[in-house]
């Protein structure tokens, strides 16, 4: 019997299509993984059915009865709790309080009754947690454990995850998994999303596969393997531009000598990560989302700080510099998160300039008539649809990469940090951005490509390394690298 | 069932300009409740407020006046604003800039207004970055929140004029808590015969062009636009954010103690314990409904000082007491503020 049926989901942003006709089952007492790289709309899947967003088609049938759900309240009636990877929780009050936030009635709470009724609860699901403790003195995993205790707390039969696994420790993803086997014994549903194909083999019983938007199949994790799913994530498409065939490559360029780095947490994010490129090739760095991509790309951009190892960009030593010695060095830096590296609220024509102003300054005084000019000619060779005077939060997603392509390559650089560059944009954008970072590598600066997007780092690099868990797990030649032997190192197995 | 949404949907540029303007009369509306409860006609009211202070000759240069020092704080706190510092202390540095022209005034004996007029200008401006330097120094140095330390310097700069006032600084003759004289030559000319209209506004509509100037065509002022929009995209740029965060704290610290600088060597010509009266903070007002735009901050600083004359004349005429002025003022920016959230969205029907 299905728990959860979800048939025909459609959901559009502007022209995005999020969600393209997806159908969904999931059965009573089984933990199902919904598997997709990011942005393949398994997170905007899982929202629709927990009320955050509204299908603009489709239906939504739990068990066997159609529904309608318009938010999280509703979800919660039905029977649905969902554990975000953002935790929902107040810091500063216990997780009793936490556990019946916006379900008091009256005005005054019976604390004590409140906490044995938690305490209750976490035996009978077998979720220990203590019901006087703070949020804040909790680590990720107990928070993680109120958040799972909370929704079950609410009577929830249907439990989604989202990359629950992403922020917690092995020693805890263990215990999560523990707990998750109990709860499934007791008949719980889990909708585990995830796109690390370890866990979904070694926890879940079926996978559904999303691909852009599309459903990719759904299949039994018994009669499937890691090859096939890394297939079904990845599929087989044909892109416009691809690089023509090995070349001479130059000198090295571009060392990067067992870097460490910490996330933002401060958990270690950069293991004694190590790369060389050289001028006139293409490196590619794949990886799954979120196994240090980001914070090596923030670290060869200036805006990180790494606790040990070398930089090199030719005899310059980069290892502490800040952004503005990573410009002056003659490093191009095509960041993960356009918006938040631009100044969205100013002009085009001052974005251009914005890293190279002293080029347009003249005592102190700016050149506004070189800027100008600098703008338009700009915005005609690299074809960016806006004037020089819009501000560059107006622009498309295509047209404000295009500014910062325009930026950062009409400077020549001899190296090229190209990280996520075509995320988010449409086929006509990606292919120019491609297109011109082919260019770059013909023109002999050496390109770090930094992408989730494998058939894009298969299309491009010349050689490719596989980063997981924050450390290199080998580097191929293109000619050897196929979709397989990739995915497999993507998923934590060593070349 | 009909059901409304608010969707986000900025209203166009034009739209944000004229912001301001709509604030005015809902201000208004909302301070009518106010005017009614005290018994009195609002129309009469609004009347005295506006339009009686222009009517006479005399007046209508008090309100020039009272608008010198309002367009320095102004200036000053748009300034910061503009670089992404938000600078709540323009009324402590007033003050610090009236301490240090007061006793630049004082120990100036027999100079000449060239050397004297220029030494109060440095004084005051001085004084005011000093009295920013901590706030601005702890902001880039530890990131502690410049709202909370700029604010929390304006008690010790009062207590601080209270000190002096009550102490060393008493006035030897009079024994009445304010500095003794300030020089002659320190003293800003008078522009008119019979007024206190003083070469303050002059200095003042030249800071007012020169910050203009700075933010909109030299280097310095892009990178500090850029930093106000977005620190990390003016990071990634390499622009030096600390760096250029700490010089216009102090640039806006000084400006405001110009202000003060104004009000010892023009107006008072000593020390005294109220010698602002909340200028400082009607210039987070100005800097806010003038857009962080100088010339903005040139007309909401007029509009401000004559609502300040304003309010004698109501509160002379019809018996409401003057501090209903301070209540439009609150009230203007508390609407203007609203008008900048509420532009961001739209409500729509949903069937």
């Amino acid at each position: 019997m299905h728990a959860v049926e979800m048939k025909g989901i459609v959901k559009r942003f502007a022209d995005l299509v999020a969600s393209d006709h997806v159908d969904f089952n999931l059965e009573k007492g089984e933990i199902h993984a919904l598997l997709g790289e990011n942005g393949a709309g398994k997170t905007t899947l899982m929202r629709i059915l927990y009320g955050l967003y509204t299908a603009d088609e489709g239906q939504i049938i739990i068990n066997e009865k159609p529904v309608v759900i318009h938010s999280p309240k509703d979800a919660i009636k039905n029977g649905i709790g969902m554990v975000t990877q953002h935790f929902t929780l107040v810091p500063t009050l216990t997780v009793a309080e936490n556990m019946v936030l916006g379900e008091t009635a009256g005005i005054t709470l019976n604390l004590p009754a409140l906490e044995k009724k938690v305490a209750e609860a976490s035996e009978k699901f077998g979720i220990p947690v203590k019901p006087q403790a703070l949020i804040k003195h909790l680590s990720v995993g107990e928070r993680q454990r109120v958040e799972i205790l909370k929704a079950l707390y609410h009577d929830a039969n249907v439990l989604i995850l989202d990359e629950p696994t992403a922020v917690l420790v092995p020693q805890e993803v263990d215990m999560l998994f523990e707990a998750l086997t109990r709860l499934q014994k007791s008949g719980l549903s889990v909708i585990f999303i995830s796109h690390h194909l370890n866990e979904v083999m070694q926890i879940c019983q079926k996978v559904t596969v999303l691909r852009d938007g599309k459903l990719a199949g759904t299949v039994n994790v018994a009669d499937t393997n890691l090859k096939e799913l890394a297939n079904m994530m990845v599929g087989r498409e044909n892109f416009g531009v691809k690089r023509q065939g090995q070349r001479e490559r130059g000198n090295l360029e571009l060392k990067i000598e067992n870097i460490c780095a910490s996330d933002k947490k401060g958990l270690p994010a950069l293991k004694d990560v190590s790369l060389d490129v050289h001028q006139g090739e293409i490196l590619g760095l794949a990886g799954v989302s979120g196994n240090g991509q980001t914070e090596l790309s923030a670290v060869l951009c200036g805006m990180h700080k790494i606790t040990s190892g070398k930089i090199f960009a030719g005899d310059v030593d980069l290892s502490h510099a800040t952004t503005s010695d990573v410009c002056a060095a003659g490093v191009g830096r095509i960041p993960e998160d356009r918006h938040a590296n631009m100044v969205g609220e100013l002009s085009v024509a001052e974005n251009l300039i914005l890293d190279q102003m002293n080029n347009f300054v003249k005592n102190g005084i700016m050149d506004y008539a070189k800027i100008q000019k600098n703008a338009e000619e700009l915005i005609k060779s690299f074809n960016i649809k806006a004037s020089a005077g819009d501000r560059v939060r107006t622009l498309s997603g295509g047209n404000m990469q295009k500014v910062m392509l325009a930026r950062t390559l009409s400077q020549n650089p001899r190296i090229v940090i190209a990280s996520q560059p075509t995320r988010g944009l449409d086929v006509g954008a990606t292919d120019y951005v491609r297109t011109v970072l082919l260019e770059q590598r013909d023109r002999g600066a050496a390109v770090l490509l930094l992408s989730e997007d494998l058939e894009e780092i298969m299309a491009l690099s010349d050689r490719i390394a596989v980063i997981y868990g924050g450390r290199i797990m080998g580097i191929l030649p293109a000619h050897e690298a196929t979709a397989e032997k990739l995915g497999l190192m993507m998923a934590g197995s060593a070349a | 069932m009909k059901k409304f949404t608010i969707e986000r949907a900025p209203a166009p540029v034009w739209m944000r300009t004229l912001l301001p303007i709509i604030a005015i009369p809902v201000t208004f509306l909302i301070t009518s409740i106010i005017i009614l409860l005290d018994g009195a006609n609002p129309f009469t009211a609004y009347y005295n407020f506006l339009i009686a202070p222009l009517a006479s000759k005399s007046s209508a240069i008090e309100v020039l006046v009272k608008s010198t020092p309002l367009l320095l704080t102004g200036a000053a706190v748009a300034f910061a604003f503009k670089g992404g510092y938000w600078n709540i202390g323009a009324e402590g540095q007033l003050y610090a800039g009236a301490i240090s022209a007061a006793f630049v005034g004082t120990i100036l004996v027999d100079v000449p207004p060239i050397i004297g007029i220029p030494a109060m200008i440095i004084g005051g401006f001085v004084g005011g970055l000093i009295w920013a330097l901590p706030s601005a120094i702890l902001k880039v140095k530890l990131g502690v929140d410049e709202v909370v330390t700029t604010l929390l310097m304006n008690s010790i700069v009062l207590n601080v004029t209270s000190f002096l006032l009550n102490g060393p600084w008493r006035n030897p003759v009079s024994m009445w808590p304010q500095s003794p004289e300030i020089q002659p030559g320190t003293m800003f000319p008078q522009l008119l015969p019979r007024t206190r209209l003083h070469f303050g506004i002059i200095l003042a509509v030249l800071v007012i062009l020169i910050t203009w100037f700075v933010i909109n065509r030299t280097s310095f002022g892009l990178k500090m636009r850029a930093i106000g929009l977005s620190k990390e995209g003016a990071r990634f740029a390499g622009i030096k954010v600390n760096k250029t965060m700490l010089t216009v704290a102090l640039i806006s610290g000084g400006i405001a103690g110009l202000a003060g600088a104004g009000e010892v060597a023009g107006i008072h010509f000593h020390l005294i314990d109220a010698i602002s009266d909340g200028l400082g903070y009607s210039g987070i007002i100005i800097a806010t409904l003038g857009g962080l735009n100088p010339f903005g901050v040139g007309l909401a600083a007029l509009f401000i000082g004559l609502i300040d004359t304003g309010a004698q004349t109501v509160s002379r005429v019809m018996g409401v007491p003057v501090y209903l002025g301070d209540v439009v003022q609150s009230t203007l920016l508390l609407v203007t503020l609203s008008l900048f959230v509420l532009q961001n969205y739209r409500i729509r029907r949903v069937k």
